[in-house]
């Protein structure tokens, strides 16, 4: 061996060893949390890792304690709905930012662009008392409506589409198509990276939203995961095993979209820092 | 000539998201900064009214809030060893290797399951007597022959620091490992292979490979190629991370404190997010947290105007 890729082979074993440490010291808790889920509650307190016995019973005892079934089918609902709303809402606002001409259009831009740094607690606030008076509190609606539009999501989109080439729509309006038919027939199938980038962003935000839900919803059965979750934790909170078990369930649905859309999730978060 | 409906068109495509925009986030904005003028609570029988500046002239004699401000702080400590941690990992990631794209969405993990599941699970790590945390501790302990207890993590308001409780100051009891610490050490874990790896690995890639090779045929070793070549070409990524993690640490720790701490030990973990909340949501001065949340706003507003002004708005990121 030549000594040049011996030095080679050390540093990719250097390499090799502290991404490893890293990447155990990532998983572990995640492991933890699997094996406790499984276990029976005295043995979650010994300091065994794996369990003495198996109990996979323990996951069908969440949905008899807590309505955990109702949770997850609310964070489902809600997901989804915002989700839909906001790219199809963000994709329309993008349109017009990228790919039309009219007065006022970068100032109003700006505008968006401006409120994308106000924080999410300077708002929450007066939302509380505006849905409130639209007796839209503890309600899905109350729950869709305001998260389904995203400045955020708009610029993303727009950044996405003003890259597309001026003289498809251009062409499109020659043969005369309206406005509507470029929009949807034109620009919306080039954005399908974008859009797809967006919808898996909104959906795992959603998914994982917790300050709105928790101030908007009162009743058990409107909860979505986790807020219900955090109630299962501080009244069940010595059912370690338990909430162990509703936590691995309340993780699989990031985990399965994550596999499925890894790559427009990442792409979408670089694209998305890109907003300064 | 355009005809009318076809000037009209844009406003069709915008409507519903400006419609949204200017309801759930222009309105609010105006709403919230009138309302941190009025004594608006919602428990009192008399009718709200403008007090002035009142409330910002009692946020400013208010030690809560300025214990708030400090714990903001406190919990932002992490964030230059979790960019450093970071940082590291791209650099190593950055490289053709067997196992490159499953080491980085292990390293993301955290990411995607972040939450209440997540901060669940780390209130069962940190339980000091059948916690596994403190168990690895206490056997370490063992084995030099010590029977000292671990930390006690989300119940103490010790820190390293030695910083006082109820007011802001030193104090030597408080010498030790405490709440803000576990939440720190948690917040790295969770950040390490998220974000801000991913913008450190596209920004190594602008890091031109001719010039760190010229460097290597010079002799230049290993470090001196990283301070000399690539951390300054890194220095509008990294500029860019640090002020949208102080964005992010300043208007941070609502949920952990909600979920993990309710804001405990002693208010250690009391955010100014969950100051606000607190203020707003349990004792209904709706006037008084608005103020709080605008005082919250001009440090946010201060940092992104730096990076406006001196920051590339992260143009060449990605």
């Amino acid at each position: 061996m030549k000594p040049r890729s011996f030095d080679r082979f050390k540093t990719l074993g250097f390499v090799y060893l502290i991404l490893g440490l890293f990447a155990i010291t990532t998983i572990a808790p995640f492991l933890w949390m699997f094996f406790a889920s499984f276990k029976s509650l005295p043995d979650v307190d010994k300091s065994s890792l794996l369990p003495p016995t198996w109990h996979a019973k323990n996951y069908a005892e969440v949905f008899h304690q807590i309505p955990f079934g109702m949770y997850y089918l609310n964070s489902f609902l809600v997901s989804a709905w915002v989700t839909f709303l906001t790219v199809l809402t963000s994709a329309m606002a993008a349109f017009a930012f990228a790919r039309m001409h009219w007065k006022g259009r970068d100032a109003v831009f700006m505008m968006y662009l401006a409120t994308m740094m106000i924080p999410g607690v300077v708002t929450m606030i007066p939302n509380y008392a505006i849905v409130v008076r639209l007796h839209l509190l503890d309600s899905y609606t109350g729950l869709i409506v305001p998260a389904a539009f995203s400045a955020f999501g708009t610029f993303l989109l727009r950044q996405f589409m003003i890259g597309i080439p001026k003289a498809l729509d251009e062409a499109a309006f020659l043969d005369g198509a309206g406005p509507w038919t470029v929009f949807w027939d034109v620009i919306m199938p080039i954005s399908k990276p974008g859009l797809a980038a967006l919808a898996i962003l909104t959906f795992l935000g959603n998914y994982g939203s917790f300050y709105w839900p928790m101030i908007s919803i009162k009743t058990d059965s409107l909860r979505t995961l986790p807020i219900g979750m955090m109630y299962f934790d501080s009244n069940y909170g010595r059912a370690t095993n338990l909430i162990m078990a509703a936590g691995m369930m309340s993780l699989i649905p990031p985990l399965l979209l994550f596999m499925i859309g890894q790559k427009q999730l990442l792409r979408g978060i670089q694209m998305g820092a890109v907003k300064g | 000539m355009r005809t009318r409906a076809a000037k009209l068109a844009p406003l069709g495509f915008l409507a519903p998201n400006l419609l949204g925009f200017l309801v759930f986030t222009a309105w609010p904005v105006v709403y919230s900064l009138i309302a941190s003028f009025s004594n608006w609570n919602l428990q009192k029988t008399v009718s709200s009214r403008f007090v002035g500046v009142q409330n910002y002239a009692e946020i400013f004699g208010d030690s809560k809030f300025w214990l708030s401000f400090v714990n903001t702080a406190y919990l932002m400590l992490g964030i230059p060893v979790s960019i450093a941690l970071s940082l590291w990992v791209a650099i190593l990631l950055n490289r053709k290797m067997p196992g490159n794209a499953t080491l980085k969405a292990l390293l993301f993990l955290p990411s995607v399951t972040s939450g209440v599941a997540i901060m669940i699970l780390w209130k069962a790590l940190y339980n000091p007597d059948f916690g596994p945390i403190n168990s690895a501790i206490e056997g370490i302990f063992h084995w030099f022959g010590l029977n000292t207890h671990g930390p006690q993590w989300l119940l103490s308001t010790q820190n390293p620091l030695s910083l006082d409780v109820e007011k802001v100051g030193l104090a030597h009891k408080q010498f030790g490992v405490g709440a803000r610490d576990a939440l720190n050490i948690m917040g790295i874990w969770g950040a390490i292979g998220g974000t801000n790896m991913l913008l450190y690995l596209a920004g190594l890639t602008n890091v031109p490979e001719e010039l760190l090779e010229a460097a290597q045929l010079d002799g230049a070793g290993k470090m001196a190629l990283f301070w000399r070549i690539t951390w300054p070409q890194l220095a509008p990524t990294t500029f860019f991370i640090v002020i949208m993690s102080i964005i992010g640490g300043l208007q941070g720790g609502f949920e952990t404190a909600k979920v993990m701490t309710n804001g405990g030990p002693a208010g250690t973990t009391t955010t100014m997010a969950f100051y606000i909340y607190k203020k707003a949501f349990e004792e209904y001065r709706i006037g008084y947290a608005s103020a709080v949340s605008w005082i919250l706003f001009a440090f946010v507003l201060g940092f992104t105007l730096l990076n406006w002004k001196f920051g590339n708005r992260g143009e060449n990121l990605a």
